[in-house]
């Protein structure tokens, strides 16, 4: 697989926003990850290094300071789950163990202890979403949901499991 | 009892916020959208930031310092030179710049095409989280609105000023909201803290190396207002001289209506839980984390402290980001001081040794004591071990004490060291007992 020319030619359009095109490292990487099935296999590393014109170094270097870029197979819909303090005090904790009992994963940080069986889901504990007024809460793809119990986490996800991935487009 | 209801005429940056389509630039200009950078268009830059000064704004990111100060320290005549705003919000339980972001996307274009104006800059960037796809979107979309209406372009209403606009996406990193480190990573690198001097606004310091100027989104977002009604009406507000204006308070935790309250700086920390509804019936308050996950803890001592930056100071703690968590008689502090120092520690960037170790070494022996597994001298390791990354007995944001290259690592000592000091005998009591006081 290779990077599609419609990112090639969105990759293009993000480096001429800044005054010098590595800046667009970031969202280039988005830009890959997306069209790559929602993470980072070296070779698409290489090819936003290549149309950066920056050493693929720099590109590693960058994606794996950040924790939205994935380094290995996520499954079809990331749920990042709020840990940190606000949502831990509204009950982050139950919702947590209950996910790990119904899809029999581990909610730890790695992508491999965190994915469904049957490839649906990737769950990720992740620090404060900023949506503490809501607590708890959890991203699914790219959308907020907040207020969460665990029949509203049990419907979204219902709903969601046979919806298509949206993913960030910069 | 005082509810929101009583303040809600006196707020600023949300004075619009219910109004629908207000993300909209048409609905946004019928409710004096643009007026202050147009008003900013017919004053000289000097005079701008001598308005901004005398209005004592100071910053709503997380250090409180003087923005026009910070306008007026920024080096001059050098070209290119950029204004960059900073919506990367990461601060553990902060969570009033998404909401602006969501919802009142122009009003931070707006402040930034003011600063820019102001600073004599040409091109301007605003960070937004990773995590902010909304967001993003939606300041995308106030940037292009503006572009359809002139506003921004090339010679920008006939004025003969120049501006561009981009939003850039960070990738999930809550050091790139330190300001050195969010220029680092919109240089297209891993978000590393940048030595100083040179500061952000000198040669050698900022975007590019070029003189830079970064503004917490919030920030912006109230010069629009302070441009149409001028310096002496925003210095009237809350605490006058030094600490004027309203903040957006982000209240979470133990209360029964947590949520964005934006008030004057002049409210009480005991107020301002009964505007957030107060806490559950039949519990009492435990602690109140004052200005964000990295300042030293308050108890009900405090609940008579202005939630003004010099009050919190003097009361012992900082009022960073605006962002309040209550924990109410149900929390084990242990349990939480050792959420927010992971927390921490997962964010350290690497770069320096105290830090990266130190804050690994602090969750290790935390989460000893948390799980009964807690030894006798751990209290005391712990002591010494945030002494050598924050320096002695020090808060968090003193300058030239901590042993860190930025404030990252001091902060993740602060939820251990100070709810030591104020629960000491709970930490005692898990590592006798095995178990927690609180919840068993
Ligand atoms: C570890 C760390 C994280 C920070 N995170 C943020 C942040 O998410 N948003 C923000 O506006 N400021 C943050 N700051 C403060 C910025 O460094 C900077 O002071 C601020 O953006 C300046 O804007 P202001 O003067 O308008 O507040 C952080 C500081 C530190 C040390
Ligand atoms: S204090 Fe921590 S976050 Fe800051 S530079 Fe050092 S390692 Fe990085
Ligand atoms: S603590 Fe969960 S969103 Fe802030």
């Amino acid at each position: 697989m290779s990077l599609s020319d419609e990112a090639r030619q969105k990759i293009q359009e993000i480096a001429a926003r800044y005054p010098r095109r590595i800046s667009a490292t970031i969202p280039a990487l988005y830009v890959a990850q997306a069209e790559y099935g929602g993470w980072l296999p070296k070779e698409a590393m290489v090819e936003v290094a290549e149309e950066l014109d920056v050493p693929p170094s720099h590109v590693f270097g960058v994606a794996t300071f950040y924790t939205l870029f994935y380094k290995e197979p996520v499954g079809k819909h990331v749920v990042q789950l709020c840990t940190n303090l606000a949502c831990m005090l509204c009950g982050a904790e139950t919702l947590q163990q209950h996910l790990e009992r119904k899809f029999n994963i581990k909610i730890n940080g790695s992508i491999r202890d965190g994915t469904t069986a049957d490839g649906t889901f990737t769950v990720l504990p992740v620090e404060c979403l900023a949506a503490c007024g809501g607590a708890p809460c959890m991203i699914v793809d790219t959308e907020y949901y907040e207020n969460l119990t665990i029949e509203k986490v049990d419907k979204i996800l219902t709903q969601i499991a046979t919806q298509p991935t949206v993913f960030f487009k910069p | 009892m005082p509810t929101y209801e009583d303040f809600k005429s006196q707020r600023i940056v949300h004075k619009y916020i219910d109004v629908p389509g207000i993300d909209e630039i048409d609905v946004y200009m019928q409710h004096e959208g643009f007026e202050g950078f147009k008003k900013a268009l017919t004053m000289k830059p000097e005079d701008i930031i001598a308005e901004v000064k005398a209005s004592g704004l100071r910053g709503r990111g997380g250090a409180g310092f003087s923005t026009g100060m910070k306008w007026e320290l920024m080096q001059k005549n050098v070209e290119p030179r950029y204004v960059v705003g900073n919506d990367d919000e990461g601060e553990p339980c902060t969570f009033k710049d998404r909401e602006l972001s969501e919802k009142l996307p122009h009003q931070i274009v707006e402040g930034i095409m003011i600063a820019s104006y102001a600073l004599g800059a040409h091109k301007a960037f605003i960070y937004v989280r990773g995590e902010f796809v909304k967001g993003y979107n939606q300041i995308w979309k106030a940037i292009r609105q503006c572009y359809e209406k002139g506003l921004l372009g090339k010679n920008i209403l006939g004025s003969g000023f120049d501006l561009d606009v981009v939003a850039h996406p960070g990738a999930g990193a809550y050091i790139c909201g330190e300001e050195t480190a969010l220029l680092s990573s919109l240089e297209g690198g891993r978000g590393y803290p940048k030595m100083r001097p040179p500061f952000p606004g000198q040669v050698g310091g900022g975007l590019y190396r070029q003189p830079s100027v970064v503004q917490n989104v919030e920030t912006l977002s109230n010069l629009p207002a302070i441009l149409r009604y001028g310096a002496a009406w925003y210095a009237r507000i809350g605490v006058p001289p030094a600490n004027t204006g309203t903040r957006i308070y982000s209240v979470s935790g133990h209360v029964q209506k947590p949520g964005n309250y934006e008030l004057p700086l002049s409210i009480t920390l005991g107020e301002l839980i009964e505007v957030a509804g107060g806490l559950r019936p039949g519990r009492k308050l435990k602690a109140v984390i004052p200005g964000g996950a990295s300042m030293p803890w308050f108890t009900e001592q405090h609940l008579n402290v202005v939630m003004s930056f010099d009050d919190i100071t003097k009361a012992g703690s900082l009022a960073g980001s605006g962002s309040v968590i209550v924990m109410d008689d149900t929390t084990c502090v242990v349990k939480a001081a050792l959420r927010l120092v992971e927390f921490y520690k997962h964010e350290s960037c690497g770069w320096c040794t105290p830090c990266r170790e130190g804050l690994d070494w602090l969750v290790k022996i935390l989460h000893r004591i948390e799980h009964g597994e807690g030894r006798e001298g751990d209290l005391e390791l712990l002591a010494d071990m945030g002494d050598n990354i924050s320096g002695q007995g020090t808060l968090v944001g003193t300058f030239g004490t901590h042993r860190t290259f930025c404030l990252l690592g001091p902060s993740g000592v602060s939820p251990m060291r100070s709810s030591m000091n104020l629960f000491r005998e709970e930490y005692e009591y898990h590592i006798k007992h095995k178990k927690c006081m609180v919840n068993g």
